[in-house]
């Protein structure tokens, strides 16, 4: 029953796209910004909690003098790294890209200046930590639960897969029913009316930068969990991917980065299961060629109407 | 007289910079840092065609690049060196005079056959999905090429310097800095004649507004066809160059971040000016040697730079203006077409 290994494993590569995915298609719902530095906010999340992590359990990082075991470790491990990235990306959007709201830039230039940004951190990480690779320690013991038939699933894959989908719940939740959300929406229809209506548009924009930088976050924290080998350029490939899920699904739409991540984790494994693993970048990206020729916008995406 | 002063002046720089190579007061490392500044005026003058001028986004210009390497690579390593996949050469190593142009124009062709992937899409969608197609076609080529074994795959591809060789065993003199110095001159001089052409003047009117273009009677598609095509194919002219200044090529040297130096490049000299591309290109290549002792930094520096630029000067150096009408006394000496 090879191919439910096979399924299993392309829900986990899906939940990690669909959680790093929901941080682009939450700024882009909003703002219509593709912050092209949100794969290098996943890989910053990734070294957060590894040096929270071994600062607790006392073996690197900071010297806290804390020995902590490794499940309380791991308790306080994911808000705090959750929060220091969502810190991360706030930063980014008060000093980047604030600004050029403000002077009412082109687009282009907060593009430009967002792909800068990764750049920077990932460079700069390079520079700071140097090229060793960090291995993450092991936070939970691995549990390998035999399904028969040679299938078999650890409990960190169906954490993760739990954790992509809970968060899915809890995005759509606030997006659709609180007053919060009813102002991202808002804000994405007109931006010049509603400040008028009251709301503060940059608390609101900041809060959407907090939502997705801590998904990416927790994305960092389960990916580091599963493959635990760290190195700065690790979120710029996954990000590239976890973009086009959003593209795939339709930017904007939380839904579509769900759908799009699963859909590009199935499509990889099962590349993977056919031809050479060295072939899945290829074909992932042909699909976000063939879908955007077919459908630029994507699955779920409306298309918007130019007036002249 | 007024009418060549540029010509002759081109020619002349170009005939004392050859005569200090071949004289040895330029050292290696000088000629070297001279080759990639052409290639670099090429890629950058190239790139702002479609950036620039027509107002895209396009953020895989190193894909191009790759192509272009790799095809006219392929064609002088099959004619004039022996490799173990491709066999002995083909031809005597005194007709690289014809075979090494040809194979540029060869690779230039299939890059711009390569543009072809953005140029269809590009009918449809613009802006920021276009930005991810070329993004998505710079990826797909380089990850192509790493599965291609038969060229290297990963590991890259060599022997391109049995055509300099060839070329210096009858005239010893720096052939591969004449190639590039034509090839940029080339470059600057098709793009400045098609932008300044009635038909290339449509482009500008595409980023301008592309339905008002359109119902002005500009064939918008075509336009875009022939900008993304030109444009990509002069990528590949460079391309090819540069893999034969190097000798060696690998896939890695085409991927993401070659694609964000060119674009820096060009937002660094101003969309929309050929002379500001060149200089700017002209400064990124010093400025990346002058900064070769900050090592990793280097790559923190640059984005940061160019955040800057985008948050103070985002029309770049120069803006949409050209060198002479910076200084249009520079007029009275000159007419350049």
């Amino acid at each position: 029953m090879e191919i439910f290994q096979h399924i299993l494993n392309a829900l986990q590569f899906g939940s990690f796209y669909a959680l790093i995915a929901l941080g682009y298609t939450l700024v882009y719902g909003v703002l219509r910004l593709i912050n092209f530095a949100h794969g290098d906010i996943f890989m910053v999340g990734a070294y957060i909690a590894f040096f929270v992590a071994v600062s607790l359990l006392g073996t690197g990082g900071l010297p806290l003098g804390l020995e902590m075991n490794p499940a309380l470790a791991l308790a306080i491990t994911v808000p705090v790294t959750m929060i220091l990235t969502s810190l991360v990306g706030v930063a980014l959007e008060r000093t980047m890209y604030r600004p050029l709201r403000r002077k009412g830039a082109n687009r282009l230039y907060v593009v430009i200046t967002a792909l800068m940004a990764g750049l920077m951190l990932e460079n700069g990480n390079l520079a700071l930590l140097g090229a060793t690779r960090k291995s993450f320690p092991d936070l939970i013991d691995k549990v390998v639960w035999n399904l028969g038939d040679g299938v078999s699933v650890t409990n960190l894959k169906v954490i993760v897969i739990v954790a992509a989908i809970a968060v899915f719940l809890f995005l759509e939740t606030i997006v659709s029913k609180t007053k919060i959300g009813m102002a991202m929406r808002g804000i994405s229809y007109d931006k010049f009316a509603i400040p008028l209506m009251g709301i503060p548009l940059d608390t609101i924009i900041v809060f959407t930068f907090i939502l997705g930088s801590s998904m990416a976050g927790l994305a960092g924290i389960l990916f580091a969990m599963s493959y635990p080998i760290l190195e700065p350029y690790m979120g710029a490939l996954i990000g590239w991917k976890a973009f086009i899920a959003a593209v795939v699904g339709g930017i904007g739409d939380i839904r579509g980065a769900i759908v799009g991540g699963f859909l590009l984790g199935f499509i990889e494994i099962g590349v993977v299961a056919v031809f050479p693993s060295t072939l899945r970048d290829l074909f992932a990206f042909s699909v976000l060629l063939i879908i955007l020729w077919l459908r630029p916008t994507g699955i779920f995406g409306v298309a918007q109407t130019t007036k002249i | 007289m007024q009418k060549h002063t540029v010509t002759i002046g081109i020619f002349a720089l170009f005939a004392v910079i050859a005569g200090l190579a071949q004289a040895g007061l330029l050292t290696p490392y000088h000629v070297s840092v001279l080759m990639f500044m052409g290639v670099n005026i090429m890629l950058a003058t190239s790139l702002n065609l479609v950036n620039g001028y027509m107002g895209e986004f396009s953020c895989g210009h190193g894909g191009f690049m790759c192509v272009g390497a790799y095809v006219s690579s392929i064609c002088t390593v099959l004619m004039f060196s022996k490799n173990q996949m491709l066999g002995a050469p083909l031809l005597p190593g005194y007709l690289t005079f014809i075979g090494f142009p040809v194979a540029l124009l060869v690779g230039s062709l299939a890059a711009a056959v390569a543009g072809l992937v953005v140029a269809i899409p590009s009918f449809k969608t613009r802006g920021d999905y276009l930005a991810i197609i070329t993004l998505a076609a710079n990826y797909i080529v380089i990850s192509a090429i790493n599965n291609m074994e038969i060229f290297g795959g990963p590991r890259g591809f060599m022997g391109m310097s049995a055509t300099e060789n060839g070329m210096k065993a009858v005239l010893d003199i720096p052939w591969m800095l004449i190639f590039v110095m034509l090839g940029t001159l080339f470059t600057v001089w098709l793009l400045r004649r098609f932008v300044t052409s009635t038909l290339g003047k449509g482009v500008p009117a595409i980023s301008q507004d592309e339905i008002a273009a359109e119902i002005m009677s500009v064939d918008t598609n075509r336009m875009k066809l022939i900008a993304f095509m030109l444009s990509s194919g002069l990528a590949g002219l460079a391309g090819g160059l540069y893999a034969h200044i190097l000798g060696y090529v690998n896939p890695q040297s085409f991927d993401i971040m070659r694609s964000t130096e060119i674009m820096v490049m060009v937002y660094l000299g101003g969309m929309g000016s050929l002379s500001g591309t060149a200089l700017a290109a002209i400064l990124f290549t010093v400025l990346m040697e002058a900064l070769r002792f900050l090592g990793v930094w280097k790559w923190v520096v640059i984005p940061l730079l160019l955040i800057l630029l985008m948050q103070f000067r985002p029309e770049g150096l120069m803006g949409n203006k050209e060198l002479s009408d910076l200084f249009p006394k520079l007029r009275k000496y000159y007419s350049f077409k």
